[in-house]
C-alpha cells in the first residue's frame, strides 16, 4: 500500500472554504433580511442547515468508502472511510452545538425535543461514536476495518429509520410545539444558504484531505520504518 | 498446492511471519519447525483461511470442504457430548454415512466408551483425540496440524502415528510442530520458522 | 436452499441444546427482567407508574436490557473456545451462522417474554393484545441486529462493554415502535415501522455477518 504525493491537500479547497464561509456569514449577518417570524435569531439556520446536511455528505460518503472496502478488500478504503467518519462527527457535534444556541435564541431553552433534526443528530452522534469505540477495543487489521466499514453502512441505514422512528415517536411524546421554521426562503436568504452550504463543503473536504493525508503519511511511515528493520 | 511468496503478516506493530516463501505440492508433507512465538501457528491459520496476510501473495488450492484443521484449541464444544460434536461437524461438512463413520473414529481413538459424556469431562488428552476426530472426520484432501501430539499419552501418539503413516500418501500435510523428531520420516519438505 | 437452511437448523439445534445443557443465559434473563420491574417499581413516583404512558417505556426499557444480557453471551461459547474458527472453517455458508445465532436468540427472548409479560401486567397495568404483538415483533430486530453486533463485541477487547454501546443506538426505533403501538389510538402504524425495521435490519445483518467473521 503505497501513498503518493498527489493525497497532499490541494490548497484550493481550503482557500475556498475560507472564502466561502466567510463570504456567506458576513452576507448572512449584514445583507440578507430579518425573518419574518424568528427575527435576528434565525440567521444561525444559514450555518446551522449547512452544517447538518455536511454532517449527512460525510456520513454518506463514509458508507460508501465502507461499502468500496467490502467490495474490493482494499484496505486504503478503510482510512478514508474512517476520516469521513471523523468529519461527520465533527460537523455533527457543530449541528448540536449551534442548534442549541439556536433553540437558546429563540425559545429560551438550551435543548427541545421536538426539534427533529436535532434529536436524529444526537441518536447518530452516539451511534458514531460509538464507532470510534469499536475502533480502539479492536487490534488495527483486515478485521478492525471489516467491522468498522459494516458499522458505517449500519449507520447509513440508521438515518432514514431514525428519522421515521422520531417522527412517529411525536404522537405519543407530545411535544411542546415551538414555532414551526418553514423552508419558504427569499431569493437573497437562498443565495446566502447556498454559499454558505458550499462553504461547509469546502471545509469538510479540506480538512477530509487533510486529515487523510496525515494518516496515510503515519501509515507510510511505518511501513518505512518496518521496511527498514 | 499452497503457494505462498513474501508472505507476511502483522498483529498490530507486531510482525509476526515476514517474507515466507513455500510451496506444498500435492501429497506433499511440509514440517513447520521453529521455538515458541516463531509463527507456525500463524501460518497454520493463513492456510487455513482464518487469517489474511498482510502483505506478499498466498494461494490455497483446495476448497473449505476439504481441509481438515487442528490448532491449539481442540473446537469442541465442551458442553456437549463427542458424539454431539463430532455430528454437528459431521452435517455441516455433509459427511456421507455419517453415523458409521463417527463410530469408526471414535472407536478408532479410544473414545467410543465416553462418547456420551460431556466433553468437559475429558482430559486433555482425550480432547486432543477427539479434535483428530474431528479434523479427519470429513476425509480431508489437505491436512493442517498445529502441534498434534501435544497432550497425547503414548498409546493416543502411537494412534496418531499410525493415522500419519497411512495418509500420508494420499493427502496433503502440513504440520506445525516444535519437536520435530517424530515426523521427519514423512517430510518432503521443511520450513524452519525463525 | 435447503442445504443452507438444514446448516441454520443444525447450528440452531447446537445453540439451543448448548442452553438447555449449561441454563446459563435464560435464567438469568428471567431473573434480571423481574428485578428490572421490581427496581422500575421503586424508582418511579407512584402517580407516573399509573400513567400508561411510563409504564410501557418502563417495559421496553427491560425487555432491551434482558435482551442485551442475552446478547452479550451470545457468542461467548465460541468466543472462549475459539470455535468460531470452527464454524468458520466449515464449508456452510457464513450467514447461516448468523441466522442460527437470531433463531436462538428469538428463542430466549420468548421465553423471557413469556415471563416479563406477566409480571408487568402484573406489577403495573394490564398488557393488551397490541403490546404483545409489538413485542413479538421486536425479537426479530432486536436478534438480527443484536447477533451481528455480538459477533463484533465478541472480538474486540472490550467485549460485553461494547455490545451496549454498540446496541443502544441501533434499538432507540424498537423503542418507539414498541411504545408507539401500546399507546397510539392507531397501532398500526408503529407496527408496520416495527416489520420495517425488522425487514432492513435483518437483511444488512444477514449480508454483512460473512464480513465481520472472516478477514
Amino acid at each position: 500500500m503505497s501513498t503518493s504525493l498527489r493525497n497532499r491537500p490541494g490548497p484550493a479547497l481550503a482557500v475556498a472554504a475560507a472564502v466561502l464561509l466567510v463570504g456567506a456569514i458576513a452576507l448572512a449577518f449584514y445583507w440578507v433580511p430579518d425573518d419574518a417570524d424568528q427575527g435576528f435569531s434565525q440567521r444561525i439556520f444559514y450555518i446551522h442547515v449547512p452544517l447538518a446536511i455536511t454532517a449527512y455528505a460525510c456520513f454518506f460518503w463514509a458508507a460508501w468508502k465502507a461499502l468500496r472496502l467490502l467490495w474490493k478488500a482494499d484496505e486504503r478504503y478503510d482510512l478514508e472511510s474512517y476520516t469521513a467518519v471523523h468529519m461527520g462527527v465533527m460537523f455533527g457535534i457543530l449541528t448540536l452545538v449551534t442548534g442549541s444556541i439556536w433553540a437558546r435564541i429563540s425559545w429560551g431553552v438550551w435543548w427541545s425535543w421536538s426539534e427533529r433534526q436535532l434529536v436524529l443528530f444526537l441518536v447518530l452522534f452516539l451511534f458514531y461514536s460509538a464507532y470510534f469505540m469499536l475502533r480502539y477495543s479492536v487490534d488495527p487489521g483486515p478485521r478492525r476495518a471489516r467491522m468498522s466499514a459494516v458499522y458505517a453502512l449500519f449507520g447509513v441505514v440508521l438515518i432514514p429509520v431514525s428519522f421515521l422512528a422520531i417522527r412517529l415517536a411525536e404522537d405519543f411524546i407530545h411535544p411542546v410545539v415551538f414555532t414551526q421554521r418553514g423552508p419558504q426562503m427569499a431569493g437573497s436568504m437562498f443565495v446566502v444558504f447556498c454559499l454558505s452550504f458550499a462553504g461547509c463543503l469546502a471545509l469538510a473536504g479540506a480538512l477530509y484531505q487533510t486529515e487523510l493525508a496525515g494518516k496515510r503519511l503515519d501509515v507510510r511511515l511505518r511501513e518505512l520504518r518496518r521496511a527498514l528493520a | 498446492m499452497i503457494s505462498a511468496r513474501d508472505l507476511s503478516k502483522r498483529f498490530g506493530e507486531k510482525e509476526v511471519l515476514r517474507d515466507v516463501d513455500v510451496e506444498v505440492a500435492r501429497g506433499g508433507f511440509l514440517l513447520v519447525t521453529g521455538r515458541n512465538g516463531s509463527g507456525k501457528s500463524t501460518l497454520l491459520r493463513l492456510f487455513a483461511g482464518l487469517l489474511a496476510p498482510s502483505d506478499g501473495e498466498l494461494a490455497v488450492e483446495v476448497e473449505r470442504h476439504a481441509v481438515g484443521y487442528v490448532g491449539h484449541e481442540p473446537l469442541v464444544y465442551r458442553e456437549l457430548t463427542s458424539v454431539e460434536n463430532l455430528e454437528l461437524y459431521g452435517r455441516l461438512y455433509r459427511v456421507p454415512e455419517r453415523r458409521e463413520r463417527i463410530g469408526m473414529l471414535l472407536e478408532r481413538y479410544g473414545l467410543w466408551d465416553a462418547r456420551h459424556e460431556r466433553v468437559s469431562t475429558y482430559s486433555r488428552g482425550m480432547q486432543q483425540r477427539l479434535a483428530l476426530c474431528r479434523a479427519l472426520l470429513h476425509d480431508p484432501e489437505l491436512l493442517l496440524l498445529d502441534e498434534p501430539f501435544a497432550g497425547l499419552d503414548r498409546e493416543g501418539a502411537t494412534l496418531l502415528d499410525g493415522e500419519l503413516g497411512e495418509l500420508v500418501a494420499t493427502r496433503t500435510f502440513v504440520v506445525a510442530s516444535h519437536q520435530p523428531e517424530r515426523l521427519e520420516r514423512f517430510a518432503t519438505a521443511g520450513l524452519a520458522l525463525a | 436452499m435447503t442445504s443452507y437452511l438444514s446448516d441454520v437448523a443444525v447450528l440452531a439445534r447446537k445453540d439451543l441444546l448448548l442452553e438447555l445443557r449449561s441454563r446459563d443465559t435464560v435464567p438469568a434473563m428471567l431473573l434480571f427482567v423481574v428485578s428490572a420491574l421490581v427496581v422500575f417499581h421503586f424508582a418511579l413516583p407512584s402517580e407516573t407508574a399509573e400513567s400508561d404512558l411510563a409504564a410501557s417505556g418502563l417495559l421496553w426499557v427491560a425487555i432491551l436490557f434482558t435482551a442485551l444480557l442475552g446478547l452479550t453471551r451470545a457468542f461467548v461459547a465460541e468466543r472462549e473456545q475459539g470455535l468460531i474458527d470452527a464454524l468458520v472453517l466449515a464449508p456452510c455458508d457464513r450467514s447461516a451462522i448468523w441466522l442460527a445465532k437470531t433463531v436462538s436468540v428469538v428463542c430466549f427472548l420468548l421465553v423471557a417474554e413469556a415471563f416479563a409479560l406477566p409480571a408487568f401486567a402484573l406489577f403495573f397495568s394490564p398488557v393488551d393484545g397490541v403490546t404483545v404483538a409489538a413485542v413479538l415483533l421486536s425479537n426479530l430486530g432486536i436478534a438480527a441486529v443484536g447477533s451481528l453486533l455480538s459477533a463484533i463485541a465478541a472480538a474486540s477487547r472490550t467485549r460485553e462493554l461494547l455490545l451496549p454501546l454498540l446496541f443502544l443506538p441501533l434499538a432507540i426505533p424498537i423503542v418507539v415502535g414498541g411504545v408507539g403501538a401500546s399507546v397510539a389510538e392507531e397501532p398500526g402504524r408503529f407496527l408496520g415501522f416495527l416489520g420495517l425495521y425488522d425487514g432492513i435490519f435483518a437483511i444488512i445483518s444477514w449480508a454483512s455477518f460473512e464480513y465481520v467473521v472472516t478477514e
